[in-house]
Parts: C-alpha cells; sequence; structure tokens
C-alpha cells in the first residue's frame, strides 16, 4: 500500500515528524487569528512556493490533494457573492485551503515509519499505566496488511456478483464480505495466540 | 486479548476497504460511499468499545498518511479541511450505536441498530460535523446544516441498510454479534 508520503525526497522529510506535528499544529490555530486579506494572500504564496521548491512532480502531487477542497471554495465564493461580502469570502476561503494545505505538506514530507515512531512516542504514558503499546503496534500492521488483502477478498465477491446476475453489485455484497472479515480476524486471533499472544510481558 | 485485537484489526480494515470495492450503487443509482456504513457497523456489531477503538485505528491510519479515505484521500490535511468534524465524529458515533445496541434489548436487534446507527451515524454524527463546516466556512450554525441536509436522506437509508446487515449477520453467525453478547 502507497503512503501519501511522497516520493520525491526533500530537506523536510529528514527534520524530526514530531517537531513538524507540532508546528502544524500551532500553525493552524494561528491562521484563525488573522484577519487580514493581505497577510492571509502571502501565507498562501509562501505555501505555494514550499509546494513548488522540490519540483514539478512534488507540486502536482500537492495540487492533486487539494482538489476536495473545490466544492467548498464554490460554495463559499457564491455565498458570498449573494450576500455581498466578497473580502470575507477571500478570507475564508484562504484560510481553508492554508489550513489544509499545510496539513497535507507536512503529510507528504514525512514518512510512514517516521509518523508511526511518534505514535509510538505518543503513546509511552500508557505503558506506565499498565497497558500493553505492543497491541497497538500489532493491529497497526496487522490493518497494513489486510487492506489488500481484503481488497482481493471484495473484488473477488464483486466479480461471482457479475458472472450470476445483470445487476450491478448492491448493497447485499457488504454481508458476505462482513462474514469473510469476521472469518479472517478468528484465523488471525488463533495465529497471534499460538506465536506467543500478546498478554505477556514484553518490553517493546 | 488477542481475538479483540484481531476483530478491531479486521474492522478497521474493513472500513478502508469499504471505500474502495468499485460502486456499491443503491438501488436508484446513487453511489453510495460505503465508508460511513462502516462505521455504524463497527459499533453494531463489535460493540460500543471495540466498534469505537476500531474506528479509532482506522482514523490513526489515515493520519499518518495511508489514503484509507473514500476516493484514496488521507493524511492529515482531512482533518483540517471543511468535513474535518465528521471524521472527528466517527468513533464516538460507533461507540453510541454499539451502546445503543447493548443497551436497549427489550426490542428486536434490527429496531436496536437502526435507532442507534440514526443516533450515532446521524445526529451526533452530523452535529459535530456541522460544527466543524462552520468554523471551517465561517457561517452560522443554522447556515451549515442547511448546506448539510442533502445528505441525510442518504444516511437513513444506511442505518437501515446496516440494521439489515446486522439481522442477517447474527443470522448467518449467532456469535458474531458481538455488541449483544
Amino acid at each position: 500500500m502507497i503512503s501519501l508520503s511522497s516520493p520525491v525526497k526533500t530537506a523536510a522529510h529528514d527534520w524530526p515528524a514530531g517537531l513538524k506535528l507540532a508546528a502544524l499544529c500551532v500553525a493552524t490555530v494561528g491562521l484563525f487569528y488573522i484577519e487580514s486579506p493581505l497577510i492571509l494572500a502571502g501565507v498562501v504564496t509562501a505555501i505555494l512556493i514550499a509546494y513548488a521548491l522540490p519540483g514539478r512532480a512534488f507540486l502536482r502531487a500537492g495540487l492533486a490533494a487539494l482538489k476536495l477542497l473545490w466544492p467548498f471554495i464554490v460554495i463559499v465564493a457564491i455565498w458570498q457573492a449573494v450576500i455581498g461580502e466578497l473580502v470575507q469570502g477571500a478570507v475564508i476561503v484562504m484560510r481553508m485551503v492554508s489550513a489544509v494545505a499545510l496539513a497535507n505538506l507536512v503529510s507528504m514530507t514525512t514518512r510512514l515509519s517516521d509518523m508511526i515512531a511518534v505514535v509510538r512516542w505518543l503513546t509511552t504514558p500508557l505503558r506506565r499505566f499498565g497497558l500493553s503499546t505492543a497491541a497497538l503496534e500489532i493491529a497497526i500492521a496487522l490493518v497494513i496488511r489486510m487492506v489488500p488483502v481484503l481488497t482481493n477478498k471484495g473484488g473477488r465477491l464483486t466479480e461471482s456478483w457479475r458472472a450470476r446476475a445483470t445487476r450491478r453489485p448492491s448493497w447485499r455484497l457488504v454481508l458476505p464480505f462482513t462474514l469473510l472479515a469476521l472469518d479472517d480476524a478468528d484465523h488471525v486471533g488463533d495465529a497471534l495466540r499460538a506465536r506467543g499472544g500478546l498478554t505477556s510481558e514484553r518490553e517493546t | 486479548m488477542e481475538k479483540n485485537v484481531a476483530l478491531i484489526a479486521l474492522f478497521a480494515a474493513l472500513i478502508a476497504v469499504l471505500a474502495l470495492i468499485p460502486k456499491i450503487t443503491l438501488g436508484f443509482g446513487v453511489p453510495i460511499t460505503a465508508q460511513s456504513l462502516g462505521i455504524m457497523l463497527a459499533g453494531a456489531v463489535l460493540g460500543s468499545k471495540r466498534g469505537a477503538l476500531a474506528v479509532l485505528l482506522f482514523l490513526l491510519l489515515v493520519a499518518v498518511g495511508l489514503p484509507l479515505l473514500a476516493g484514496g484521500r488521507g493524511g492529515l490535511g482531512v482533518f483540517f479541511g471543511p468535513t474535518g468534524g465528521f471524521l472527528f465524529s466517527w468513533p464516538l458515533a460507533a461507540w453510541l450505536t454499539g451502546f445503543i445496541v447493548e443497551k436497549w434489548r427489550s426490542v428486536p436487534l434490527g429496531a436496536s441498530v437502526f435507532v442507534g446507527a440514526i443516533l450515532g451515524g446521524i445526529v451526533l454524527s452530523y452535529a459535530m460535523g456541522i460544527v466543524g463546516l462552520s468554523l471551517a466556512l465561517g457561517k452560522s450554525l443554522i447556515e451549515s446544516t442547511s448546506l448539510m441536509l442533502v445528505f441525510i436522506p442518504g444516511d437513513m437509508i444506511k442505518a437501515l441498510i446496516v440494521a439489515a446487515l446486522t439481522v442477517s449477520l447474527s443470522r448467518a453467525r449467532p456469535s458474531s454479534v458481538l455488541s449483544r453478547h
């Protein structure tokens, strides 16, 4: 499975992931205090430059991730045009685009392994309360492995539906699909137990 | 313990894959994102705690950068976008759905799942989603609600589907509906 982390290597890939995430939180809160359209336009321009610096492939991937904002930009634009407050509309749109683009930038410049290391670090306090974080780490690995497995099984269910029916696959497929997933969970649970289980005290 | 971890992980994967299976269409040809259906189903089948944990695990993997949301979206950006409120509501939606199915045993399973999915997957989810939307778009809560009204009928149908699925599951594998055990 492909992570959204960009294959185009940038200097920011080597910055500490925790620092990037903390900076992102501060910056996003800060965005809501900027009321001036000029400053916001400067922020958007700076973010665009940051997207463009690593090259065209990086810029294209970054802009593609922002496509989901178009419907909202159109809604705000029409709304603000109707009530006649276009400057306020520009502020709203630029703030929204900046917040999403910044977060997306962090995702693109942080490797999956670094992100998971941050998750592990964030969950260390739980270990002090006697909770095992090994379960979380196994669960993360299991999901990453099982998504392609289940996709494959879902695809085969869709094919067998098509082989028998003239109509398009409907929501009814979700039932056998869920049963397959539950059966897999049974097997995986047994396999985990057979390999020593998760309850034993182990330092991770 | 192992069984629970496996169930939670498999349901998180199921929620992800429900967005990938191409074109599940409703009777009248409206394509639905089966993903929010997966959220309600997690609560209804796994129960409140495991259901919420499965959704949290799924969102964690989205946040660390896996493109598991409908349309191949993922990463941190989606949480900061206008629909981020809905994502934050999902673990609670699964929890509430499961909680109602667990506690309200005096009615048939299908009825409690339907009511749970409506309250968790629609009322709670939209309440949080609309607050997020109004923050991002700078609109009032009532204005933001009006933007979202069109999606509610589709979600009511999903709640019905989840109820039907859970009842069928309990017939096919009586032990699989953990919220009633």
